[in-house]
């Protein structure tokens, strides 16, 4: 027999929620998402005997019934909707043992919902420590449930927790609190108006829609009974969370006793540290180094061997497979390349969540939002938004995903849209070559002006993303309350497992769903660049002159003359007249329009452009300086010169060019929207700065 | 002028007296902001902004704003 049992994880953030999961389902799980919000759906099957299973949700961290993110009000409209598909046959609350108490606070409101629930204690294995017992069998009692002494870390109690889930039904469904206490003439009147339905549930939508907003999946219609104010209302909640306390509090006053000349005082020790004034910012900023260099350097290791890997692959299948067949070149030259320039980026990818990860489960990531969150919330940003503008300078698609850990919309928005600001490894190449061609070689106080302009241009990005953040903080309206409450966890040494599963499952989400963007848009790009119409592409080879001495520079020129003439070589033509304000040709203008794909295509396009693509790797740069600072318009006059030299790296560093980052940031908004808006708004800005500084140095 | 909990000094102990300003975000209130507990302000970001506290056991960092809303009367133990 197969039967299935449902089961919700809920908890408290912090409590090790997700150990348990992890303890119970292994690798047994997937992350999908909520429809139409961002919140991540994780579920897990876990094998319970005789054949049961139990399907697990992973609920997001919550501190009580009532909602105040997004994420929160997940847990509240599953909980009161008894005909979704995962409603819990059984709940269970996962607290920690030393915040027992304020863990309660969330386990007495569920029991209120006359949901079966097992309260498991985890970390049980610090209890000696902490000098902390626990009256098991009292608790039991008095809180009507089943208790499971958890230690994820010894892998302790997961098998009694997996009983206890299977036995779900002997528990009692008997309520904690009765809610008609804190006001009995109103709860009454409810009831009346509503005598079929529970008068908890009832009060849950009422207070829900006044703080937070209409339960969507609702189907009662609770407006009509409006007798208090939200004044009111919020004082009532006041009044429950205080009994809710005493009852608590008169439970653990009998079953927990805390023998406080045991606190190791490890917290303090490592806070007095790690958030000083001085030292705690010294050492912030040294772990930002390592992140800057493991994501910066070491990263580069694997990435040039995937790069490596897939050039020979997309060889390997010209050469093996029927020669010059359409099919032959889609797969070698626009799928296989496609696909690698998803695989190229797992290697950064890996390592920042990594130690994203690290820096979560030890409880320091806190610490650093509060150190930061002064400074940052005067551009609209919030403690937590430096860790993805830092890792922006490596590449925008981790820093984006890394804003997941900012609970406030607005300010985690915010973060998204200035990112891709920040100056990404992808541009330095083209940065690289620019500078060498128009910013003279000289030196002033001993400073290298080229070296000089690199850096400038490093400040800039990272002044325009916090600049941006000013404006769009002044613009965009949310209808949301911000505040800011950060709990302050126990240090704790990661778990092994926990870190790998997050870097694995954050990998996978990124390979699976912006891969599948980039490599639809890589694919077009090469068949805009492979075929044109009319006789001069088709035809090129009686076109070209035969000026060449070798027939290598003569494939060059073919092979220069067909972009010119293919579909996207009309598109640079096509936008000319719009980039002639900002001192650019046609010729780069392919290159801006191949550049959206990424923006280090821009040197390797304009190497093909000027004819010089089979040059070896180390003379490659040299070689298309050469060419390029030799580029003349048709009156003689450089096209390459400081003005538009100058004009080009502002449009780079300002413009969104990075189709993987627009497709990252849609996934991570769930909405065209915000990455068109995206676009749009960084392109106009690049355009604009750019226009001013070749009219002005013209 | 009441005593707030932005007015502690670091170290400083209190008891909250009134937590009932429309102000406070009911998940402050939750997590054990109520009259009658206990307040202890461990440590101050610079320019005192946030600040980080022991409130009924749990451990908060909230913003000075927030602090200034939580009325106390200061204690010595």
């Amino acid at each position: 027999m197969s039967k299935q049992i449902n089961v919700a994880l809920i908890g408290n953030p912090n409590t090790g929620k997700t150990s348990v999961f992890n303890a119970l389902t292994g690798l047994n799980q997937k992350v999908g998402n909520y429809p139409g919000i961002t919140v991540d759906k994780k579920q897990g099957v876990c094998k319970l005997s005789r054949g049961v299973k139990a399907h697990i949700l992973d609920l997001p961290g919550t501190y009580s019934l009532n909602a105040s993110s997004l994420d929160e009000n997940v847990v509240i409209e599953l909980l009161l909707n008894k005909n979704d598909k995962d409603y819990p046959d059984v709940a269970i609350i996962v607290s920690d043992v030393e915040n027992l108490k304020r863990n309660l606070l969330l386990f007495t409101q569920i029991k209120d919902l006359k949901i079966p629930t097992i309260l498991v204690i985890n970390m049980s294995d610090l209890m000696t420590r902490k000098g902390i017992s626990l009256d098991i069998e009292l608790l039991e009692t008095k809180l009507h449930t089943k208790i499971a002494l958890v230690s994820t870390r010894k892998n302790n109690g997961i098998q009694e927790l997996k009983l206890l889930i299977e036995n779900y039904k002997t528990i009692s469904k008997e309520s904690c609190l009765d809610i008609s206490s804190i006001d009995a003439a109103y709860f009454q009147s409810l009831q009346k108006a509503f005598p079929s339905q529970d008068v908890y549930k009832l009060w849950l939508v009422i207070t829900q829609d006044a703080n937070f907003g209409k339960i969507t999946r609702q189907e009662l219609d609770i407006s009509k009974f409006k007798t208090k104010s939200n004044q009111e209302l919020k004082r009532l909640q006041q009044k429950e969370a205080i009994k809710r306390y005493q009852f608590i509090n008169s439970i653990l006053k009998e079953g927990q006793t805390i023998d406080r000349s045991k606190a190791t005082g490890l917290r303090s020790k490592l806070d007095r540290l790690l958030i000083h004034k001085v030292w705690g910012y010294v050492i912030f900023f040294w772990i930002l180094l390592t992140i800057f260099q493991a994501i910066y350097d070491w990263a580069t290791v694997p990435m040039d061997l995937i790069d490596t890997t897939f050039a020979s692959l997309a060889e390997w299948i010209k050469n093996t497979f029927p020669d010059g067949g359409m099919v032959t070149d889609l797969v070698a030259e626009g799928i296989v390349s496609g696909i690698g320039g998803i695989v190229i980026f797992i290697p950064q990818i890996a390592f920042l969540f990594l130690f994203i990860s690290i820096l979560e489960e030890s409880g320091y990531m806190s610490r650093v939002v509060f150190l930061m969150d002064r400074i940052m919330r005067r551009f609209g940003l919030s403690g937590k938004s430096l860790v993805p503008l830092i890792s922006g300078t490596a590449c925008a698609i981790p820093a984006v995903m890394a804003t997941r850990n900012i609970e406030n919309w607005k300010e985690r928005l915010i973060t998204i849209l200035v990112v891709p600001f920040t100056t990404c490894s992808a541009r330095l190449p083209v940065y690289l070559i620019i500078i060498a061609l128009v910013i003279p070689d000289g030196s002033i106080i001993g400073l290298n002006y080229q070296a000089l302009t690199l850096m400038a241009l490093y400040l800039l990005g990272f002044g325009m993303a916090i600049f941006s953040a000013y404006i769009l903080d002044r613009v965009l309206k949310t209808k949301h309350k911000t505040f800011f409450v950060v709990e302050m966890p126990n240090y704790k040494l990661p778990l092994l497992k926990n870190v790998i599963i997050t870097v694995i499952e954050k990998t996978k989400t990124f390979v699976f769903e912006a891969g599948k963007i980039i490599l639809a848009i890589s694919i077009i790009l090469w068949v805009l660049a492979s075929y044109g119409p009319g006789d001069k592409f088709n035809n090129a080879e009686s076109y070209v002159e035969t000026t060449a001495q070798t027939s290598y520079e003569r494939n060059d020129q073919i092979a220069a003359f067909k972009l010119e003439h293919s579909y996207i070589g009309i598109i640079g033509k096509t936008i000319e007249p719009l980039i002639k304000p900002l001192g650019y040709d046609w010729k780069i203008g392919i290159g801006l329009v191949a550049s959206f794909a990424a923006r280090e295509v821009f040197v390797g396009t304009l190497a093909t452009i000027y004819s010089v693509g089979s040059a070896n790797d180390g003379e490659q740069i040299d070689t298309i300086k050469t060419k390029m600072g030799n580029e003349t318009y048709a009156d003689g006059t450089k096209v390459f010169t400081l003005a538009s030299g100058i004009s080009l790296l502002l449009f780079y560093a300002f413009a969104m060019q990075c189709m993987s980052t627009l497709a990252i940031v849609k996934r991570e908004t769930k909405s065209w929207k915000w990455p068109i808006l995206q676009f749009i708004g960084m392109t106009a800005i690049a355009y604009i700065c750019a226009l001013i500084a070749f009219q002005f140095l013209k | 002028m009441h005593l707030t909990i932005a007015d502690l000094k670091k170290g400083e102990k209190g008891i909250i007296t009134d937590s009932s300003s429309k102000d406070i975000p009911l998940k402050l209130l939750e997590m054990g902001c109520l009259p009658g507990n206990k307040v202890h302000l461990l440590q101050l970001a610079p320019f005192a902004d946030p600040m980080y506290l022991n409130v009924n056991d749990s451990f908060l960092a909230i913003r000075k704003e927030t602090a200034a809303l939580i009325i106390i009367k200061k204690t010595d133990e």
